[in-house]
């Protein structure tokens, strides 16, 4: 579906490398993330997949069509929702609709059991207009736009950015039950935890991709093991560990710390007790634990 | 163990509409507070109130020991505040950037200098600093947003979702600098979008439809839930909202 | 110092660092006066030199001659002489090649000599009161000049008079020359500015980047664009020319049809200007401090409407031709005050409909199908 070879983009004359020697494939039907902090070239990467910037180096191809001479033919079966929300506010949610429908050529009564599940949604208030909107509207009725025209493939540039938790959990089984109908989605996110929900993601970050498989391959291939570590001092438990001279890598997550060791032998663990209990450390559990895709990403930054 | 923040069936409304429904809490000094909740549950304006922004419609806030309704120019004098969407100025440089703003909080030269030495050598910033903020990374950026904030040494200061979009190492550094504050005995006041950081907190409380429905430290809540993570919390309350940020 | 005032000057320091930081609004801060004073000082004036203006002699005696010798030797006038008719004088006008005409009739010296008295018909081109006035006024001073030296008047004879006709508007109304400017102004300034920044608020708003991806054609959405604007502007036409007919009482001469015909056109080549515009322009502020000062300054100076073209050094008359508006400020002065056709008007015509194929070409050449 989506073919990415070497690809780089680069501004200012060179001084900014957003996106440095890219290369990776999305399947027909995958539902692929693509997984990143802000900066990390997601945007980029995208605006060159769908044909809105050049790429400087390599190539890629949507669809089988080639993103520099076939433009056209990939903005006609493309679907995209850019990231920030980019549609009329002065026309009404219905309007909207009606304009995208009409500029690929085709209706809202064509293709409304595409969207209808997300559109039932915001249907009641199909008069208002679209700046009048709440964030969580604006990025269903941005999302009905960009589907309304039965693309083969959706670009989905950072669509939960900014959104609390729950309105993301919903958003995301919006995306499940469209790939569930055959579409081809490649979506970007600087959420960490929404890479679970993904066929198979890319993780990105300074322009490079720092890892491309499904999340369960990613989560195996982390070669330490991975302690959740607590005690009743969090913060001086921390600093601790940090100073341990067998802490590898120990960062806080949530309500415990995720430690690996740099030599993890029999009595690696008895001696981290003895360690933590000398520095008068109470309440001390040390649990093997599964790396989440968070614990991936840094790993991989160091 | 001294009240920096003490609110007391604080309400706003919006002609018929009631954006914050008579919330009530107190934040302890030195205390970390996670200030939590959908979008559109009345989190900003309840927040803008607080930091002077904003008159309530009814009901009473202390910040600092100033009234919010009397003393608006104290309280701003004596917070620090870091906005989500704008914090510096992308065309003056680090330092000018330090500069302006602890001109602006009434910082002598001198003590302006030291101070500015002191932020630039900690965040490693030390060999950018006559570069424009705009070149510099995001996460450079958040976290001199955040020491520009607090430069003046405020006894609060109050983050709007200071870490969205940034990089997982960035953001734990970010934290860092939280909590060397709170042992300086700052007050943090917070919102964010992260469950993970909702644990950081001491204290944090979970506005739905403009009510606070859950007040208290991570672990209670999550025992008072009967959920495993804070994220569970927050599924479980969120579900109960009628309003779904209209 | 005080809190309030190390703050004012924390703050005035800041504000210094936005301004020189930003080349663009430097380069008008200080570009700009410059550029006025030049063009203010050196260039326009509203003294007229070297206009064109024609000499009808029947009387040639020897008064006659000295006084149009007196003209000629003048710094203001470029004097062509005729002996043959009013006809001629006719032409001239409606051509625009001359702007007034002194004739002096068959017995002009020996009226002056028997009855201490005779006329001098002078004629001139009402369309431009102000420079018609003008005109005029230096010509009696020559009158006058020429009298005093060779003549001393006695009694009740009045000497030498002028009499003056005003050709196309002899109540002298300054609605002649306004009407078309204002026109010019207003078509120009709407469909340049409004078409620019609508095109670039789509791109300062992202609603560009979801457009790029379909299969959307550059030309009808610049069409699409155009066209509100086009049927806005042709009622501002018909408003004006309705006020201007019934509220200043300045009909229309020659045929409305064609004067919406023409106006059609510059509103054609006014779009298509705008287009080029924003094709450049990347912020909504950007477009409109372009039209504002490419496009409105430039007319207000160079389309004849407040400083004559003729009066102007060469470097500025050419700079001129290219401003549209010059051309259709001409082309409505020549419909509504001389009532001109088209058989007049056609080069005007030509060269303004060039005018707006070049910018439409131009533009959708180089219409970004990327963002960058």
């Amino acid at each position: 579906m989506v073919t990415v070879n070497g690809i780089s983009k680069s501004f200012y004359d060179g001084k900014v490398q957003a996106v440095k020697s890219v290369s990776f494939d999305v399947r027909s039907g995958e539902l692929f993330g693509v997984i990143g902090p802000d900066g990390a070239g997601k945007t980029t990467l995208f605006r060159m997949l769908t044909t809105l910037l050049l790429p400087d180096g390599g190539s890629a191809s949507v669809l089988e069509f080639d993103i520099v001479k076939d433009y056209r033919k990939i903005r006609r079966h493309a679907g995209y929702m850019p990231g920030r929300f980019s549609l009329y506010q002065d026309l009404t949610v219905e309007e909207n609709l009606n304009f995208f429908a009409t500029l690929f050529g085709t209706s809202i009564a064509e293709n409304y059991h595409l969207i209808r599940d997300i559109y039932i949604q915001i249907e009641p208030f199909k008069t208002r207009r679209a700046g009048k909107l709440s964030g969580g509207m604006k990025q269903k009725l941005a999302l009905c736009c960009a589907l309304i025209h039965q693309p083969r493939v959706l670009f989905l540039d950072e669509p939960t950015t900014g959104v609390d938790p729950v309105s993301r959990k919903e958003f995301w089984e919006m995306l499940k039950r469209l790939k569930e109908q055959g579409i081809t989605i490649l979506v970007s996110t600087p959420y960490m935890d929404e890479a679970t929900r993904c066929d198979r993601i890319a993780l990105m970050q300074y322009g490079e991709i720092l890892a491309v498989d499904t999340p369960a391959s990613i989560i195996n291939k982390y070669p330490e093991t991975l302690y959740a570590v607590k005690s009743a001092e969090i913060p001086r438990l921390l600093s601790d560990l940090r100073q341990y001279d067998n802490t590898l890598r120990c960062f806080s997550f949530g309500e415990h710390l995720h430690l690996s060791l740099r030599k993890e032998d029999g009595n690696a663990l008895d001696e981290l007790q003895e360690y933590l209990y000398g520095r008068d450390h109470r309440n001390v559990s040390i649990t093997d634990t599964t790396p989440t895709i968070e614990d991936c990403f840094i790993r991989l930054l160091k | 163990m001294e009240t920096v923040i003490k609110t007391e069936r604080l309400s706003k409304h919006f002609g018929n509409f009631i954006a914050v429904n008579e919330i009530t809490f107190n934040v302890e000094r030195g205390e970390i507070f996670g200030f939590l909740g959908a979008n559109g549950a009345g989190k900003t304006t309840a927040m803008r109130m607080l930091i002077g922004l904003s008159k309530p419609t009814s009901g009473a806030a202390s910040i600092a020991g100033f009234d919010v309704y009397r003393q608006t120019e104290q309280i701003k004098r004596n917070i620090g505040y870091m906005s989500q969407r704008f914090s510096l100025y992308e065309d003056l440089t680090v330092m000018e950037n330090i500069r302006f703003f602890g001109g602006i909080y009434g910082l002598r030269e001198k003590m302006l200098k030291a101070k500015g030495e002191k932020i630039v050598n900690e965040l490693g910033l030390a060999s950018e600093r006559n570069k424009l903020v705009a070149s510099i990374p995001l996460g450079w950026k958040q976290k001199l947003a955040f020491s520009v904030a607090v430069l003046h040494d405020p006894k609060i200061v109050f983050l709007d979702e200071p870490t969205g979009g940034v990089d997982p190492l960035t953001r734990r550094q970010f934290w860092d600098l939280i909590y060397a504050r709170t042992l300086e005995g700052m007050t943090v006041f917070i919102t964010t979008h992260y469950m993970d950081e909702a644990e950081y907190c001491n204290r944090l409380s979970i506005m739905v439809d403009g009510r606070i429905n859950a007040l208290g430290s991570p672990s209670e809540l999550r025992q008072q839930y009967a959920a495993s993570s804070m994220d569970e919390v927050f599924f479980k309350l969120a579900r109960e909202a009628r309003r779904t940020d209209n | 110092m005080p809190a309030s005032s190390s703050q004012l000057l924390t703050f005035i320091r800041k504000e210094f660092a936005h301004v020189l930081r930003d080349r663009k609004t430097l380069l008008i801060l200080f570009g700009l006066p410059i550029v006025q004073i030049i063009i203010f000082g050196f260039a326009l004036t509203n003294e007229v030199k070297n206009a064109s203006i024609l000499a009808v002699d029947y009387a040639r005696d020897e008064v006659s001659s000295e006084i149009i010798s007196k003209l000629k030797a003048s710094k203001y006038f470029d004097v062509e002489t005729t002996s043959s008719s009013h006809l001629d004088i006719l032409s001239g006008f409606q051509a625009g090649s001359a702007k007034l005409a002194v004739v002096f009739p068959e017995n002009f010296a020996s009226d002056l000599r028997h009855f201490n008295s005779a006329a001098l018909q002078v004629i001139t081109d009402g369309s431009d009161p102000n420079t018609a006035n003008t005109l005029t006024n230096y010509v009696r001073s020559i009158v006058i000049d020429y009298q005093s030296e060779n003549f001393t008047t006695h009694g009740n004879a009045s000497g030498i008079r002028a009499e003056v006709r005003m050709l196309y508007n002899p109540q002298l109304k300054g609605a002649h020359n306004f009407v078309p400017g204002v026109m010019a102004l207003v078509l120009m300034l709407i469909c340049v500015m409004m078409t620019a920044v609508s095109i670039v608020r789509e791109k300062e708003l992202g609603t560009m980047e979801v457009l790029l991806v379909s299969p959307f054609k550059p030309e009808l959405v610049i069409l699409s664009k155009a066209i509100p604007y086009l049927i806005l502007s042709l009622v501002n036409v018909a408003s004006i020319l309705f006020l201007s007919v019934f509220v200043l009482e300045l009909p229309v001469k020659g045929s409305v049809a064609l004067l919406f015909a023409e106006s059609t056109l510059f509103i054609f080549t006014s779009l298509a200007l705008g287009l080029f515009i924003s094709v450049r322009a990347q912020t909504q502020q950007t477009a409109m401090l372009i039209s504002l000062l490419g496009m409105l300054l430039p007319t207000l100076l160079f389309s004849g409407f407040m400083f004559p073209i003729e009066n102007m050094p060469k470097a500025l008359q050419i700079i001129s031709n290219v401003v549209p508006a010059r051309w259709y400020y001409t082309i409505v002065k020549a419909i509504m005050i001389k009532g001109l056709g088209i058989g007049a008007l056609w080069k005007e015509t030509l060269i303004l409909g060039g005018m707006g194929m070049f910018f439409l070409v131009v533009s959708l050449k180089n219409f970004k199908i990327r963002l960058a």
